[in-house]
């Protein structure tokens, strides 16, 4: 694979763009952030899917298009399936001798919002990791259905205010607890998974790297932060980022063959995640006296998280 | 080089500004093709050698969305490159690990630029729209003195 330097942001800036400016995201939007260093990551050819869903609408408005490689667009849920089909084919055709660059390094990639990845498409994406297919898919994780203007999925945390879960009179908002989508890709048998943030360029760039490199079926888990639907000013989506590293909310890690678990990012001033929690309008209802009980919850199970990950991390398991 | 930012020779439209074809009158199973010529290499190739197709959004502006803009000091810059890999709008122009300027074609004015530039006083700073640069590195501000 041909990677790209990601020494030292200098080198990695030495990169070529292959996601273009002039897509529609929101101002501030994370997922461009997410998408532009994946491509830049490696010079090999891209073969992208993507699903209905911000990054969808916004980079393939008729008669543009914001990408440089090969890429699909598929109905919400077939991320996985378009990526999985192209990839097979790929394989199939090599076999054969049909194909017109046999030696090109090619890779396979699905993205895919936490909609479509944690409730609508994850029939079709455990599908194809069962199956074994060579390619990454990123979960592009803004803990909501943002495209269809900000409803509640399964990665939505406790305590969010969703226009389908609303925070009011009689409710603090999102009752359930976010689905630990890592831990059910390792358990699917996913060779490489991994939690990151763009916050945290050069270990996002280092998992990005992996993924690729490995053979056979990764999944990452990418937060992104959004501005319309976490509510925060535009300007500080790296700043939102870095709140949520480093207070834990988003603990980045990795789960090699579904057994080796390493904690990739550790802070060295670990903050209350209130903090988080206060810098963003989701969330602004937790601090009325009446709600004090669920920021200790979050903080309770932020803490848990962490001390799961790190035992996981010291037995090698 | 500098010709990247120029926006001369990229025939720049307002995004929605071409005629719109109805639902029914779009191609099925439409591709579209970002480059003029065999994209194959095209991970090696920076932009200016590049040829960008009228399909690519490259192509493109989405200028008139601004109300404040970035300007940028070369002045105080280290360099950093910073507001390179966070720009969500791939909007700062660097070449041979040097900031070359803002592409004011694709550039939304979000702020994270300003927000993630580590100098003091910021290499980056948002002015209102109409302001020119010129005038804008006039009134730049001096260093700030660190709260203690
Ligand atoms: C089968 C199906 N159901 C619903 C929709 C409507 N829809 C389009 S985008 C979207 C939300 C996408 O949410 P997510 O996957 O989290 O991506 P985001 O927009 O947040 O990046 C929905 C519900 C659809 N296109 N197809
Ligand atoms: S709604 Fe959120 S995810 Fe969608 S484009 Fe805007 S900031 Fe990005
Ligand atoms: S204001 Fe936003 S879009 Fe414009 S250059 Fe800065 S980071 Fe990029
Ligand atoms: S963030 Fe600031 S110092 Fe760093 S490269 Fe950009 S303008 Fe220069
Ligand atoms: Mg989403």
């Amino acid at each position: 694979m041909a990677i790209t330097s990601v020494k030292n942001l200098k080198e990695f800036s030495t990169s070529n763009d292959r996601f273009e400016g002039a897509h529609l995201l929101c101002p501030g939007c994370a997922h461009s952030m997410i998408v532009r260093e994946l491509m830049n990551c490696t010079d090999d050819n891209l073969v992208i899917s993507t699903n209905t869903g911000c990054l969808e609408v916004s980079t393939a408005v008729y008669p543009y298009t914001s990408w440089d490689t090969s890429w699909i667009h598929i109905g919400f849920e077939n991320a996985a399936t378009a990526a999985a089909g192209a990839e097979a084919m790929y394989k199939a055709r090599k076999r054969k001798g049909t194909l017109k660059n046999p030696d090109a390094p090619v890779k396979f990639v699905a993205f895919g919002g936490d909609g479509s990845t944690y409730d609508i498409g994850f029939q079709w994406l455990s599908g194809a990791v069962e199956r074994g297919h060579n390619f990454t898919y990123i979960c592009l994780d803004n803990e909501n259905y943002a495209n269809t203007g900000g409803q509640r999925s399964s990665a939505t945390p406790i305590g969010a205010s969703t226009t389908t879960a609303p925070a009011g009179r009689v409710s603090y908002g999102e009752k359930r607890n976010k689905k630990d989508m890592l831990a059910i890709m390792a358990a699917n048998g996913a060779s490489y998974v991994a939690q990151v943030a763009p916050n945290k360029w050069k270990n996002m760039a280092q998992a990005f790297q992996k993924a690729l490199s490995t053979d056979g079926p990764c999944y990452i888990n990418a937060m992104s932060a959004c501005t319309t639907e976490w509510k925060f000013d535009p300007k500080d989506t790296i700043n939102i980022s870095d709140l949520a590293t480093d207070s834990l909310a988003f603990p980045l890690y990795e789960i090699i063959n579904g057994t080796e678990l390493n904690i990739t990012y550790r802070p060295k001033n670990v903050l209350p995640v209130k903090d988080y929690l206060a810098a963003q309008g989701r969330f602004k209802h937790l601090f009325k006296p009446e709600n004090a009980h669920v920021l200790e919850e979050w903080q309770k199970r932020v803490d848990e998280k962490w001390e799961y990950l790190q035992r996981r991390e010291e037995a090698r398991v | 080089m500098s010709n990247v930012l120029s926006n001369e020779k990229r025939g720049m439209r307002e995004l929605g500004a071409e005629k719109k074809v109805g639902w029914n009158e779009v191609t099925h199973g439409v591709v579209l093709h970002s480059f003029e010529d065999d994209a194959a290499d095209i991970a090696l190739r920076k932009a200016e050698d590049r040829k960008y197709s009228e399909f690519s959004s490259y192509t493109a502006t989405v200028a008139s969305w601004r109300v404040i803009k970035p300007v940028y000091n070369r002045d105080i810059c280290i360099d950093c490159q910073n507001c390179w890999v966070w720009c969500p709008d791939s909007s700062i122009i660097s070449r041979d690990k040097q900031i070359l300027g803002i592409d004011y074609d694709h550039c939304k004015g979000c702020g994270v630029c300003v927000e993630v530039c580590p100098t003091n006083p910021k290499s980056l700073l948002m002015f209102g729209e109409a302001l020119s640069s010129d005038d804008a590195i006039a009134q730049w501000p001096v260093k700030e003195k660190k709260e203690k």
